[in-house]
């Protein structure tokens, strides 16, 4: 029988994860239907998008800036060993628009507005608020969950265009400020290195990161048991899960679009 | 009890949480227009009972009548249109701490009635003179107190003038005096509006106060019920036991 306890081990540890996927999914399907039905509550959306997006402004300009700052710095050690020193905007400008642009402010987003909103809906739950609005004949995923997904959706893309600009403005700094590249270097390999869709692209995973951001911050919370251990409990799972699923997706959106 | 005069029927309800069996065929009407109180042990189900007449837990097996129809086979809007007339008052008031006073109480009324701005504030401020509150309206439920709370939360649960109004423990963790007022506005609510009320209680005293009837629950069922008077006079030992408050009875106390 010794053999048995690692495989139980592991098919349980397999079940909890399909059963954690399939409630993900239900609640997904949820917001969708609750989505599309009235009342639509603007009230609501703007304040989460107030919330996702003004909120998240100084942590994503910092985010953005040091990025593209240390970047320009690294390349630029290392492109100067075979001379390319011109191709340190332009590396730095893809890089971020394509990867690190979103998904470093997706990250830093759901450390701050996805752990919020998992600790916010398990408190909700814990104390009975979440009954208290079924009581009312209000749906909660629509009042609580729908809000949040729609204003992450939206503004995710819109932080990843600031943390975008301001990343090449701080390469631009490092590079041209501190490192002496050429200033008309720097613009011109920006310009005829990258194309339209390299933003475009790096907005649509943006929006994607948007929605599981939120959805699992929605989802851990809204099922939160167990009082205050059980909030703090879903708050860390729901930053460990966002970001994992975060990176996970991103190697396949990439894959898909590029 | 005929089924006209009982608005809430409760038809052997089972109930299980994992292994554990919390409700075992539990059979309770609930009068029309009365004041129903479920006396009962900490932790044997009466917030559990209280739940399914509000279609909050779903019973493993069982119906749930509400006005004549089962609340348990009905579709989420149908079973909308029944809680709208409910109120509930919830162990910790469950009051939105994220809106002021004006806002929670105002909350059922702006979400279920087209009334302007104005009145809406109108009937706020006057739900909350009816509990005893007048003129809290700005304050946040975190600046209140637990009695404060739970009277906005009874402002709340009556702001839409429910024909129904389930009370969860209201006097739990209140002193005396306070549980005393309590009980009274529970009274007043009723005859004010002449509500069915339903109280979940372990408060003996509270109970003989506010209820025209009284209904015991004990291992998953209901072993009594009927007027304090009759209550007060049972012959059963567990009820007998409970409510002079005995540690030595057929109730096992660890």
């Amino acid at each position: 029988m010794g053999f048995m306890r690692p495989m139980e081990y592991v098919g349980g540890k397999f079940l909890r994860w399909l059963d954690e996927a399939g409630e993900l999914l239900l609640l997904f399907i949820q917001s969708v239907l609750w989505l599309l039905r009235p009342p639509f509550r603007f009230s609501q959306i703007m304040k989460q998008m107030e919330f996702v997006g003004i909120g998240s402004l100084g942590v994503t300009i910092l985010t953005g800036a040091f990025t593209g700052g240390v970047f320009a710095l690294q390349s630029y050690h290392g492109f100067s060993l075979f001379g390319a020193e011109s191709l340190v905007g332009s590396t730095v400008a893809l890089a971020l628009t394509r990867e690190l642009g979103p998904v470093l402010t997706s990250l830093m987003v759901t450390g701050r507005a996805g752990s919020a909103m998992a600790a916010e809906l398990g408190t909700m739950r814990v104390t009975e608020q979440v009954d208290a609005l079924y009581v009312m004949a209000v749906n909660p995923v629509q009042y609580l969950v729908v809000p949040r997904i729609l204003a992450s959706v939206a503004m995710l893309p819109v932080l990843t265009v600031i943390a975008d600009f301001v990343g090449i403005v701080g390469a631009y700094v490092v590079g041209v400020g501190l490192l002496g590249i050429n200033h008309g270097i720097f613009i011109s390999k920006i310009i005829e290195y990258m194309d339209f869709s390299d933003i475009s692209m790096g907005l649509v995973k943006a929006a994607f990161f948007g929605l599981i951001l939120s959805l699992v911050g929605c989802y851990k919370g809204f099922y939160t048991s167990g009082g205050a251990e059980g909030v703090g409990r879903a708050t860390t799972r729901a930053v460990v899960l966002g970001s994992v699923l975060i990176l996970a997706s991103d190697y396949v959106l990439t894959a898909i679009m590029f | 009890m005929s089924e006209n005069r009982n608005i809430i029927e409760l038809i052997d309800i089972y109930k299980a949480f994992g292994a554990q069996q919390v409700l075992k065929g539990l059979n309770l009407g609930i009068p029309k227009g009365q004041t129903t109180v479920i006396i009962g042990r900490s932790g044997g189900g009466k917030s559990v009972m209280l739940k399914h007449m509000i279609g909050l837990i779903k019973p493993d097996q069982g119906q749930v009548m509400v006005g004549g129809g089962d609340i348990v086979r009905m579709s989420d809007h149908q079973l909308n249109q029944v809680r709208r007339r409910f109120g509930m008052l919830f162990q910790e008031a469950a009051l939105f701490d994220s809106m002021t006073v004006m806002d929670n109480v105002a909350f059922p009324l702006r979400e279920h009635t087209n009334l302007k701005e104005k009145q809406v504030r109108e009937v706020v401020s006057e739900k909350l003179a009816m509990v005893g509150l007048p003129g809290v309206e700005h304050k946040m439920p975190s600046e209140l107190s637990g009695g404060m709370r739970k009277r906005v939360g009874l402002a709340r649960a009556i702001a839409l003038e429910p024909e129904i109004i389930l009370y969860d423990e209201p006097t739990t963790g209140l002193d005396p005096p306070l549980s005393a007022a309590i009980n009274r506005l529970i009274a007043d609510t009723q005859e004010k509006l002449g509500v069915t009320s339903v109280v979940i209680s372990h408060d003996i005293e509270g109970a003989y106060q506010v209820g025209q009837n009284i209904a015991m629950l004990y291992h998953g069922k209901i072993i009594a019920q009927g007027t304090p008077d009759q209550i007060r006079d049972s012959s059963d030992e567990v009820v007998q036991q409970f409510i002079h408050g005995r540690p030595e009875g057929p109730i096992d106390v660890i």
